[in-house]
């Protein structure tokens, strides 16, 4: 079965997991976002890409943030950009997610940037719209279910390499929540295609996915181990609700266990840097005298987020 | 389409519980076979049905079968599928938990058809698990078992007493077996390939607890269980284990569990969630050495007609279960090819050895038995595709897949019910 991110000559048509593509690929994304950088330090903050073009911002699920990363993006490339936000849409009335495609599609959309519970949701909009024809019009996955979020993945490889020079020889850990963590799918699979050298996943057996080893990763039960001379660390957002109950005992008992501390973290390089998707719980997955520390390099993953979204939607869109 | 007396002419006919394989005629008389081979005396036929390079084989008997939304759809669909004898679960809408919805079921059947349907009563009022259903009245309307549909029931002190129960009126219980806690979150087989994909995750545990906890009361109660749709490895050594310790207990696979596995999940293709999900490589080779040795009694349809509404969706989001009663004898006969069976013993679990389950006579090509019969091409390939499915459901992930057997004359009672045309 044919990857259905690329068309029959192999060529990225649409975003929706980081698995699958090759180091060329990546490595072409990432040099497209460091060539958007300077637009946002420019008077006039836009370049003519997407020009004349219709970029839907879909969300099913709520994210202020990543919508706003993706509307600036678009907007920098010079795109119309609709914001349509599903949960108080013709979606909650009733209608289907592929009527609403269609509806889109009829409005001559040229880019959909989806976020849905779901994991897979992209890929039956990508299903339906080869089916009826539609192949032109570009998918960029925002967030699916548990599955995956390649932008995030794809500015955190960016981050990665702007303070690192590269992924050579890279010992990464991601702290927490992997089972439920799209974003730490995307970072496994991305680091993995760019050659880190370890990539270890650390947290309670409960927060970590079955075999998820075969995925190329070390699993850590113990967070030491876990951070022993790594470069990068990633701490995931631990969700509320997930804290109390079958999951996890306490949001004390995490943080005691798998808090990011300046103590915890003297197991790492002294020059790692410490990554997050955001948002962020402080004092639960990470002190804040961490997450403001110079070594965290939470907020930079954020400026960078807008320029690796213009990369993606320009080169789907052949740019 | 109807005939007294019928001839089916120079058929292979293969009867897998007398292993009988031969080039001969079948004689019908009065919706009964009354020869086969030999002309009975005084026979004269009404309708001759030339068989020639086809196999004649009992009608397939089908354990688990959806009829419900579009009654004469499904039926047709049955025939279709050269089945002749059926069994309806309780989790169809409206839920078979009261004797006058067996009764109906069965009485329309009979009237549109002569398929026989034996509805599979409700367990637990609406399913709900925790009110006893009417079990003696569900069997006197003509339920065969009563089921609690998909999986158990969240309290094992309410299946305890539905099983105390079930004994105390003889009627047989037909269980899915997963432990209601653990199943009821997840879509896929919990697996490298779930976390991958980011699935919620269902694991065997479900299946091997629910069977132990089973098969527990069981033993304390005396009720004669029979487990559908087993999915796992485990699943089918723990029912080995028991068959072998001497446990009147069953067991059946999903003839689409014998061919798929969790890779055909592929990039989320909403037509292979299935209830229970599919699972690994090594659990489809278990369950096809299951069911060769005859641990699985049966291979059934898990026919579930389904409207393209709730599969164009999400997988997550997706209902499980997929239409399946046209698709079971090549589906059947396919696992054979790959086992290297004899079609005699390919045909034992859709016909003779599943109706030993159902404790009835069919599933035979016997003289005196009732003529159901199932006429089929052998070689015949064909591609499957919505439009020739009679099922109102037209999702299946074999769509546009290539099988080999297909059926062209399905006898119901003596009553030729569908002919290819």
């Amino acid at each position: 079965m044919l990857d259905p991110q690329f068309d029959a000559d192999g060529n990225l048509i649409h975003l929706l997991s980081t698995e699958g593509l090759s180091r060329e690929q990546l490595t072409r994304l990432l040099d497209t976002g460091a060539s958007f950088l300077g637009v946002s330090d420019r008077d006039v903050k836009k370049v003519p890409l997407l020009r004349g073009k219709s970029v839907f911002n879909i969300f099913f699920e709520n994210s202020t943030r990543t919508r706003t990363t993706f509307e600036i993006a678009a907007k920098r490339l010079s795109a119309d950009v609709i914001n349509l936000n599903m949960s108080t849409s013709s979606t909650a009335k009733g209608e289907t997610l592929l009527d609403t495609v269609d509806n889109l599609c009829a409005m001559h959309a040229d880019m959909f940037v989806v976020r849905h519970e779901s994991s897979g949701a992209p890929h039956l909009i990508v299903d339906h719209l080869r089916r009826t024809g539609r192949s032109d019009i570009h998918v960029i996955n925002a967030g699916d279910g548990r599955h995956g979020h390649p932008t995030q993945g794809l500015l955190d490889m960016y981050t990665i390499r702007h303070y690192k020079g590269g992924f050579e020889g890279l010992k990464v850990a991601l702290i927490g929540d992997i089972l439920h963590s799209r974003v730490a799918r995307s970072d496994i699979h991305a680091l993995k295609t760019l050659g880190a050298e370890s990539i270890r996943v650390v947290g309670p057996q409960t927060l970590i996915p079955t075999d998820i080893e075969s995925l190329g990763v070390e699993v850590h039960r113990d967070l030491d181990s876990g951070l022993k001379d790594c470069d990068v660390v990633i701490a995931l957002r631990l969700q509320r609700e997930r804290m109390s109950g079958a999951l996890l005992p306490s949001a004390t008992e995490f943080h005691d266990r798998y808090g990011l501390t300046h103590e915890r973290l003297k197991a790492a390089k002294p020059d790692a840097i410490v990554m997050h998707p955001g948002p962020m719980n402080r004092g639960v997955e990470i002190d804040s005298a961490v997450a403001d520390s110079p070594r965290a390099v939470i907020l930079p993953q954020v400026t960078f987020g807008i320029a690796m979204r213009m990369a993606v939607m320009s080169v789907l869109a052949g740019g | 389409m109807s005939a007294k007396s019928i001839e089916i002419r120079s058929g292979r006919v293969i009867d897998p519980a007398s292993q009988f394989d031969e080039a001969a005629s079948v004689f019908i008389a009065d919706g009964k076979i009354v020869g086969i081979g030999q002309t009975p005396a005084g026979f004269k036929a009404d309708q001759v049905i030339d068989a020639q390079g086809l196999v004649v084989a009992p009608g397939l008997v089908d354990l688990s079968a959806r009829i419900a939304g579009n009654i004469d759809a499904e039926l047709a669909a049955a025939v279709a599928g050269g089945v002749t004898t059926l069994a309806c679960p309780p989790d169809v809408d409206p839920i078979l938990d009261e004797p006058e919805l067996a009764e109906r079921l069965v009485r329309h059947a009979e009237d549109v058809s002569q398929v026989r349907v034996l509805p599979v009563g409700a367990m637990t009022q609406g399913l709900a698990g925790s009110m006893l259903a009417e079990m003696s009245l569900l069997r006197d309307a003509g339920c065969i078992a009563v089921s609690q549909g998909r999986g158990l029931p969240p309290d094992t002190r309410v299946l305890w007493r539905a099983l105390q129960y079930a004994a105390s009126c003889d009627v047989p219980v037909w269980l899915q077996p997963a432990e209601y806690h653990l199943s009821k979150e997840g879509i896929a087989h919990d697996s490298a390939l779930a976390s991958r994909l980011g699935l919620a995750a269902i694991p065997v545990a479900a299946e091997t607890l629910a069977m132990q906890t089973v098969l527990a009361l069981a033993k304390a109660t005396g009720a004669r269980v029979h487990f559908t749709q087993i999915s796992s490895a485990e699943g089918v050594a723990l029912l080995r284990e028991a068959r072998d310790a001497g446990l009147p207990v069953t067991g059946d696979v999903a003839a689409h569990a014998l061919h798929l596995y969790e890779q055909d999940i592929g990039y989320f293709d909403p037509l292979t969630r299935f209830d229970p999900p599919l699972r690994g490589y090594g659990d489809r080779e278990a369950l096809r050495l299951g069911l060769a040795e005859g641990t699985i009694g049966a291979a059934v349809s898990a026919h579930t007609p389904l409207g393209l509404d709730v599969k164009r969706v999400p997988f997550a989001e997706a209902a499980p279960g997929a239409t399946g009663i046209e698709l079971l004898l090549p589906l059947t006969l396919a696992w054979g090819e790959a086992l290297s069976l004899p079609l005699r013993r390919s045909l034992l679990p859709v016909t003779a050895r599943a109706a030993e389950i159902l404790g009835i006579e069919a599933g035979q090509i016997a003289v005196g038995q009732r003529a159901d019969l199932c006429i089929f091409d052998p070689e015949a390939t064909w591609t499957v595709q919505e439009n020739d499915l009679r099922s109102a459901g037209k999702l299946t992930p074999f769509l546009g897949r290539t099988l080999q057997g297909r059926v062209i004359t399905t006898l119901a009672g003596g009553q030729p019910v569908y002919q290819r045309s």
